[in-house]
Order: structure tokens, then sequence, then C-alpha cells
């Protein structure tokens, strides 16, 4: 698990309140709320179409709901996100290199001293080395990883990944994983979408299901397969198992 | 805006294929376009096949002009090609190796020399109907002025040879007798004579000679003018309506800076929105980062600052081969500033729409194009209704009114330098209203 400081249940650092999306006919989002808290890991999951990805821009402030809202943490200091962003794919200049991009992204956010918060996260990405390197340059794993670099420059208490893993190969996979785990361990609260189960199931200390824009289960991941299993499903001990039966059981 | 701004001018630092070719393709379109409209049309290559016989004349009067005189002024008309027969003509107009060929007939001189028979050339030309076009245009223009070349020198030993009658003297023709009395002196020699003739038949005849003498060289000097009449019976008095006389060279700087500021403003704004989009990095930005106004209005600035240094450049480095006023650079940097800003806008519009850079690019190169071609038609060279229709989309986009200031600034044409600047000034608003519009795609 991720989270080693025991989530704040009272005052989470984000909250989820009513959202609702529509996309002309389509409702993206229906009526989602839940919390996330300091150094939680929360994984959002449900099969395609689900809204994971609309849910992880609104939470990230690239989508505005058609109703509801999202409650970040309050601001600690004038400069800086609330909620940190890593999209699925690779938002950053080719163009520049890996300091290049990390440098104007601080600047953006306004930070007070951005050498140092380069410096930072060159040292945590273990991308120190490959600094001057352009991002066109680099395996997709290290741009992943500049992507989340990028996302965490201004040291926001909420990180909201999209699929941050999807493109990567198992290593740099684990090492993805290490680094967000360290962030969740400092007490950044992190919730992120996913179709690898495996990595919710290892990572999560909760998952919300998603279908067709509905929240199905907002719980720890042993308690959605307990909750499949009671229900009758061959392979509770998989999470992408549970959630195959518990969509089937569904009728969906 | 800062930062975005030094981010975007150290991905163009490093993009040296693409500055080269935002800089050198315009360049090179404009200075095309610039040598196209400044050059006259050259003279065409014309085979000339001479059969009349060495030093044939055409006699007027006691006169006599040199056929070769004829031959002389075709040639300075056109890119002569000699050639000995017809045949030989044919085969180089065939051949393509001249645009066309004129035989000159060896009966020429007579014909012109009875007064009844008109003469005749052959003109023989082949090719496309753009070809054709062109002899038409350039070729029975050359020969009309070599007409009215010859013509005037056929009038001049006309006007000779009548002078001669008039006022008598030598006719300068072999055999021809020598000292002869004018006709204009015979009235006063006769008035001498008759008043020492008694009254009778004879001082009756006298006086009528001495009337018919008067009335004939009063007349004869009338047909020197009636011959002038008749070889350019109207002459073209120019007068220009409003406005100062652009130079051909001049306005073609003019259409030459505004079609490269055009496109290097356009294409570097469409193509600096197409890539936010295509690097992803849009929604990174404009998630509290930026806000779209500012981006925008740093991709358009970023390009017209870039357009500006290049037109701006372009008029300096032309004005080492063509006159242009320096005193008015101050107007010339305030036109190219304001057509820059509009340029600027329309492309960040276009790189809004467009989404993707390639795509960006093709429709800021497929848009410009044809609106720079709409601008240059000039009045009456089309039907009304569709000049009417090119004035509408011309008034819709910077071009024209780009090209209207600079031709103001520059040559002190109109419209005013001020009502083009405004006109741009709307325009500017109204492509940064459209690229805005076309950035909400972004949510």
């Amino acid at each position: 698990m991720g989270a080693l400081a025991a989530p704040d249940a009272v005052s989470p650092v984000l909250s989820v309140r009513g959202v609702a999306k529509r996309f002309g006919e389509l409702q993206a989002l229906r009526d989602v709320s839940f919390d996330a808290h300091a150094g939680e890991i929360v994984a959002v999951v449900g099969p395609n179409g689900a809204g994971k990805t609309t849910l992880l821009s609104i939470i990230a402030g690239t989508q505005r709901p058609s109703a509801g809202e999202v409650v970040g943490p309050p601001r600690a200091r004038a400069q800086g996100a609330r909620v940190g962003w890593v999209p699925q794919q690779t938002a950053l200049y080719s163009k520049l290199s890996v300091a290049e991009n990390l440098r104007l992204f601080a600047r953006l956010e306004k930070l007070a001293e951005p050498e140092p918060a380069v410096q930072r996260m060159l040292e945590q990405t273990g991308l120190l080395e490959r600094a001057s390197d352009r991002l066109e340059r680099l395996s997709g794993g290290n741009r992943q990883r500049v992507n989340v670099a990028v996302g965490l420059i201004a040291d926001p208490p909420v990180l909201a990944l999209d699929e941050p893993s999807a493109s990567l190969d198992p290593r740099q996979r684990e090492r993805l994983w290490e680094f967000i785990c360290a962030r969740s361990r400092g007490g950044t609260g992190i919730v992120f979408s996913t179709h690898t189960l495996g990595e919710a199931q290892r990572f999560a200390d909760r998952v919300i299901v998603l279908d067709r824009g509905e929240l199905l289960f907002d719980g720890p991941p042993q308690a959605f397969m307990r909750q499949v299993d009671g229900r009758g499903a061959d392979e509770a001990g998989s999470l992408e198992h549970a959630l195959v039966a518990f969509l089937e059981q569904l009728g969906r | 805006m800062r930062w975005l701004l030094r981010k975007d001018v150290l991905i163009l630092a490093r993009s040296r294929l693409l500055v080269a070719l935002l800089i050198a393709y315009p360049v090179a379109i404009a200075l095309l376009i610039g040598f196209a409209i400044s050059r006259s049309p050259s003279r065409p290559r014309v085979a000339i096949v001479d059969e009349t016989p060495p030093g044939q004349t055409v006699e007027v009067g006691t006169r006599r002009v040199n056929v070769h005189q004829y031959t002389e002024h075709l040639f300075s008309q056109v890119q002569p090609v000699n050639v000995g027969t017809r045949a030989q003509a044919v085969a180089k107009v065939k051949s393509a190796q001249v645009l066309a060929a004129v035989v000159i007939p060896p009966d020429i001189a007579t014909r012109v020399s009875s007064g009844t028979i008109q003469a005749q050339l052959e003109l023989i030309y082949n090719g496309n109907a753009l070809v054709q076009s062109l002899v038409q245009s350039q070729l029975r223009s050359a020969l009309a002025q070599a007409n009215l070349g010859f013509s005037e020198q056929i009038q001049q030993a006309a006007a000779g040879a009548i002078d001669v009658l008039l006022r008598g003297g030598n006719l300068g023709v072999l055999g021809a007798p020598t000292n002869l009395i004018g006709l204009s002196s015979i009235p006063p020699l006769l008035r001498h004579v008759l008043a020492r003739q008694p009254p009778g038949p004879d001082r009756a005849a006298l006086e009528r000679v001495a009337a018919f003498a008067d009335f004939a060289a009063r007349n004869l000097r009338l047909s020197k003018n009636v011959l002038s009449t008749v070889g350019q019976p109207i002459r073209i008095h120019s007068v220009l309506l409003h406005g100062r006389r652009t130079p051909l060279d001049t306005f073609a700087v003019v259409v030459a800076v505004t079609v490269s500021l055009m496109f290097v403003c356009i294409l570097l704004a469409a193509g600096g929105v197409a890539l936010e989009r295509e690097e992803r990095a849009l929604a990174r930005l404009v998630r509290g980062l930026v806000s779209r106004e500012t981006l925008l209005a740093e991709k358009g600035s970023l390009a017209a600052a870039c357009g500006f240094a290049v037109a701006f450049a372009m008029l300096a480095g032309v004005s080492a081969f063509v006159t242009l006023e320096w005193s008015r650079a101050g107007l010339w940097l305030l036109a190219l500033a304001f057509g820059a800003v509009a340029f600027g806008a329309l492309g960040v519009a276009i790189g809004a729409l467009a989404r993707e850079v390639r795509a960006a690019s093709l429709l800021a190169f497929l848009l410009s194009l044809p609106l720079a071609f709409l601008a240059l038609v000039p009045a009456g060279s089309v039907a009304s209704g569709l000049y009417d229709a090119t004035r509408v989309i011309s008034f819709a986009f910077p071009f024209k009114p780009s090209l209207q200031a600079l031709d103001a600034a520059v040559n002190s044409s109109s419209p005013a330098l001020g009502v083009s600047i405004l006109h741009l000034a709307a325009l500017t608003a109204v492509f940064g209203l459209l690229a805005r519009v076309g950035l909400r795609g972004a949510d």
C-alpha cells in the first residue's frame, strides 16, 4: 500500500460533491461524490466510457462540471495549483529539455523559488543526469516521469493522474509507482484512473468504481472484492475479475 | 506572458529549418511577385523574313523612303531573328525558337507607292491559347508601333515634298529642274506683272491664274497640317483623379513586402497556437496558469514581431535597388506594425480553429494566397459583380488594408494611412475574438 499515514477523515484534501457532466445528449457523469484525504491513494476504475477521464479532468480543473463542485484544499500559499495534474499523454514541449520544461512550469506556477523546485523534482524523478536532454530524445517512461514531475512541481496537496502507467513497460511502471507512493507517504493525496486493475489492487487505499457516469462503489479494494464474492463471484481474489463479475451482476 | 514568450523563442531557435523555410519561402514568393509586377513584358522573339530587294524605296511625290526603315522600326519593337526564307521562319515557329514570324513581301514598296493597293505583311504563329493571346497582345502592338513609325517617315517625306512645292528650291531628284519657283511665290510675282499689264483679256486671264495660285498655296499649307492630324488624329492627355502617382517598381516592393509580412505572421501565429494543442500542453496551461487571452496575445505578438522584422529588413534591403524615401520610415513602421498585428490575429484564429500544426499551416497557405491575388485584381479587369465580390472578401481580411497602408506610407497613395490603420485595428479585434471562440475547445 502507498499510504502509511492514516487518512484524515475529518478534513479531506479533496471533496467531489454531486458532480455531473453532460456533453450534449451524453450524460458523462451523474451525481458523483467522494472525498480524498492527505496521503491517501484513490483509484478510479471502470470500463471504457465510464467517465474516468472526464472525472479526472474536472478534478484537475481542465473541464467545468455541468453540476456539482470540486472543493480542493485551502490554498496554503499565494502560488501554485491546489491540484497537480498528470494527463494521460505527455503534455510537455518536446523541443525543450527536461530542466527547461520543469523550469517553465515552475515559473508559470509562480513559485517563489523555481530553481530549487526544479532540482528537487529532477532528484526525485531520478532524471538529474538527463536534465539537459530534450524531451523528444527521452524514452516513453522517462517522459512520463517528467510529466508527473511537472504535475508535482508546485508541491500540490492533491495529485490527479489519468492512467499514468498506460504506455509504460513493467520496469518503468514499477519505478513510477515507487515515486508516486513516496509522494503519498509524504502526505500528497493521490487520485488516479487506470485500466490496470492490478495496480489499483496493489497501490490504492480506496477504489471508486464508475460505469456509465455513475459511481457504483467507493471503498477499499478488499471490501469491493468481498462484496462481489459475497454475491457469488467465482474469483474474488483479483480486482479485475471482481470488477468484471460485478458489472455482469448488474447486467452491464 | 514573459516565460511563454521565452519558451516560444527557444523552440523557434531550435527549429532552424522551420524558421529558414518560414523566412525564405515568403521572401522568395514576394520577390517573384514583385519581379513579375515591376518588369514590363520583355520584347517577344520574332523571326523576320525581309523579301524586299536591297535599297527598295517607297516614292512619295518626289521623295523616297527606304523600305529598310520599316524593318528597322519593327526590329526595335521585338527581339529580331533574321531568317532568309519563309520556310525557315515557319520551322523556327514550329520548334518554338521564336514566338512568331513576320514576312515582309517583295512588293511592299510598290503597294505603298501605288496609294491604292494596301501593303500587307504575313504574321505566322503557333501554340496554345496563352501563346496566341501573347501574340495578339504583344506582336500586334509591336507591328502597330512599327507601322506608326514608318508612316511618320512617309508623312515627313510628303511634308517635305509639299514644302518644296510651296516655297520652291531644288527637288533633289535626278533630272528635275533646279531652283524651282514655289507656289506661294507665284501670286506676288503675278501681282507685280499685273500692275504693269493694261486692261484686256490677257490681264483678266493672268488675274484668274493669280487667284488660283493664291488659293492653291493656302490649301497646300493646310494639307501639311492635315497630314499630321491623320498620322495621330487623337492625342491622350492623362488625368489622375486622386493621390500621387505610384511608380510600378515601388508598388511592386509594397506588394512583395506585404506578401512576406502576411506569410510570416499568419504561419507563425497559426503554427504557434496549433503547436500548443499538438503538444497537449494547452489544457495544462489554461487550467489556471495562463489565460486564453494571454496565450493568444503572446502567440500573435511573437508572430507579429517576427513578421515585422522580416518585412522591415526587406524594405531596407530593397531600398538599395529602388528609390524609397527614408524620411517616411516612421510611417512605414506604423503601417507594418498594424499590418503585422492584424495578420497575427488572423493567424491565431486559424491556429485555434485548425487544432494541429499541419492543418493550420495548410489552411494558412490556402487562405493567404487567394487573398493576396484577390486584393490585386484591378477594377475593370473582371465583371463588375465579380469585382464587388472580390472587394467584399478583401475588405474582410487584412491583406488589402495592409497593402493600402504600406502603399500610403511608402508612396503617399490613397486611401490615407489613418483609414487603413483603423481598418486593420478593427480586423485585429474581429480575428482576436474568433480565436478566443476557437480556443474554447481546450475545455
